[in-house]
């Protein structure tokens, strides 16, 4: 099975961030890859360990943090990687599902598989986009993709824990949310090794204007502190005032 | 004058809450523009459920046996079939599960632009909305080009309970036109039972990203002991195999209201916040003053959450 895997890189989920004009402050913020990409790496090397194949990442970008995520897919277990040479930054979410599908077309991918949402997808989820795009099947919320003859098995979550089983043809474009196990982990040395490899390419293309037709008008941080009564104070002080709520609860 | 289309979502013979909120958003929008509600509902059963889309003008009802349960590609291509039909101004799509496989899809094929992570939708003097981003850490004010577009809508836009409106008026039946499917739905599983039942519990000590490493769940768990909680979690504690599917609050897991919720390291996306807004006390730690749990807490603590667990187990242990 011949497979694409769409990477992101969003900021780091743990940082705070702060705001410049209609933009956040991109200076000193930190960006990791979309944990969803991970689960769809993981899934698809899974995959292939199944049944044999190929896996391929691609990712949007020329910052150093991109070249290290596909450095790392390559040790999980991708074949090769793609760095599209574009300003991520830039990019809505239908440039950037356009920049993939242009990328990707021609390649024959039997299946593409991302992360089924990033936290900037202002204007519509990238992974769908590429569906629309390329004319594949789609399907969002995958938490298991099996072999199922010349088709696949896929495992759709819903809400409150309910799932579906569906059979899927292919070409299919999943958006998924959860690989059936843990992304894996991977030494730095075999990292080391991937740089060597040349298996990353680096495709030039040329920069696409923002295609979401939707602006911004302000960005702000909201309210956050609203309706919480924040307790001042060091641990201590923190530790005893909980106690007390608990307490008055009547729950210790 | 804006007419509006939105989604009705069901599942296992029932429509789901987002869906009804989207009716309320679209009859607010209505009696400010002037406007039509009409709601499609898609697929088995579609028929028998229609009557509790009274809050819309319109019922369409695309009844089919062929779609099985929800199918992304037949209900994504039955869904565009109407708004080319109907030519609604504004399209309201749930942003959850169904939803997810809907809009995008949808908004590619007519042509209209998408608005995603919505919170609220404007249509005075142009279409505009705000939405949440990066995890609720972010609000954006947008404006739309053009005079037509969908809006992914977050759960808690509107009242569910003010769309709940029964009596179904102009029920209209819409000829389903499904195209050759590639996908086929096979089956549904409900979530299977745990060891303990969160939704149960009186006390829940929730941990999240922050707790960093799958080690430092002991400290949590001996809080908890301590309390005599149980231990919860968000959604990537679960996915990274940290704690059973069966602790997970939020959207795609539980929806808990216990009386009390100590979350630790949780930074609150929607997501999360949507299965426990409704405790009845929230209290919450993080070391970032923006965490949107804030928002939602009764209490809050900025600050380490490896400095607070062991001072609260100690103070409790005596």
């Amino acid at each position: 099975m011949k497979i694409a895997v769409l990477m992101r890189a969003v900021p780091d989920p743990v940082e705070e961030l702060e705001i410049d004009g209609e933009d956040l402050d991109r200076d000193f913020l930190g960006f990791v890859l979309n944990e969803f990409d991970d689960h769809a790496l993981e899934e698809a090397i899974l995959l292939k360990e199944e049944v044999g194949g190929s896996v391929s990442a691609y990712a949007i970008g020329t910052a150093d943090e991109v070249e290290q995520m596909l450095h790392t897919a390559i040790a999980k277990g991708a074949d090769d990687a793609r760095m599209l040479g574009k300003d991520l930054d830039a990019l809505d979410a239908h440039a950037q599902a356009e920049a993939f599908s242009d990328a990707l077309g021609g390649c024959d991918y039997d299946l593409v598989l991302s992360g089924v949402q990033a936290s900037d997808e202002l204007d519509g989820q990238v992974t769908m986009l590429v569906a629309a795009e390329l004319g594949h099947l789609h399907m969002s919320v995958v938490v298991s993709v099996t072999p199922d003859g010349d088709g696949l098995k896929v495992t759709k979550e819903y809400w409150s824990g309910i799932t579906a089983d569906y059979r899927v043809s292919l070409p299919a474009v999943l958006g998924v949310q959860t690989a059936r196990e843990a992304p894996r982990y991977v030494a730095v040395a075999r990292i080391r090794q991937a740089q060597e490899s040349g298996a990353l390419e680096s495709v030039d293309m040329g920069q696409p204007d923002p295609r979401g037709r939707i602006h911004i008008t302000e960005m702000r941080l909201p309210d956050v502190g609203e309706g919480a009564e924040m307790i001042e104070g060091d641990e201590e002080v923190a530790a005893e005032k909980v106690y007390e709520i608990l307490s008055s609860a009547g729950v210790v | 004058m804006a007419n509006i289309l939105t989604y009705a979502e069901h599942l296992n013979g029932e429509i789901t809450d987002a869906s009804l909120e989207l009716i309320a958003l679209a009859r607010r929008l209505a009696s400010s523009t002037g406007g039509n509600v009409e709601a499609a509902i898609i697929g088995p059963g579609a028929s028998a459920l229609a009557d509790q889309l009274g809050g819309a003008d319109t019922i369409l009802v695309g009844e089919s046996d062929a779609l099985g349960e929800f199918n992304p590609q037949g209900h994504t291509a039955v869904f565009t079939g109407l708004i080319a039909s109907r030519q609604p101004d504004i399209i309201l799509v749930p942003y959850t599960s169904v939803g997810m496989d809907v809009a995008s899809v949808a908004a590619a094929a007519s042509n209209l632009p998408l608005v995603s992570y919505c919170l609220s939708v404007g249509a005075d003097g142009g279409l505009s909305g705000t939405c949440q981003l990066y995890g609720g850490k972010v609000e954006v004010d947008v404006e739309v080009d053009g005079d037509k577009a969908i809006f992914a809508m977050l759960s808690g836009c509107a009242s569910a309970d003010e769309g709940r409106v029964g009596g179904a008026g102009n029920v209209e039946p819409i000829e389903v036109s499904i195209p050759e499917l590639g996908i086929t739905f096979l089956s549904l599983s409900e979530p299977e039972g745990g060891d303990v039942d969160i939704t149960a519990e009186e006390v829940l000590i929730a941990i999240g990203r922050g707790i960093e490493s799958e080690d430092n769940i002991t400290e949590a768990q001996e809080l908890a002991d301590a309390i005599g909680a149980a231990l919860a979690a968000s959604r990537p504690i679960i996915d990274q195999g940290w704690l059973p599917k069966t602790r997970q609050v939020g959207k795609s897991g539980l929806s808990v209201k216990p009386k009390i919720y100590l979350a630790l390291g949780i930074s609150g996306a929607p997501e999360h916040l949507e299965g426990m807004r409704d405790s009845a006390t929230i209290i919450a730690v993080n070391s970032d003053p923006q965490a949107p749990i804030f928002g939602v807490a009764h209490y809050g603590w900025v600050g380490d959450l490896f400095d607070f667990m062991p001072e609260l187990t100690e103070r409790i242990e005596g």
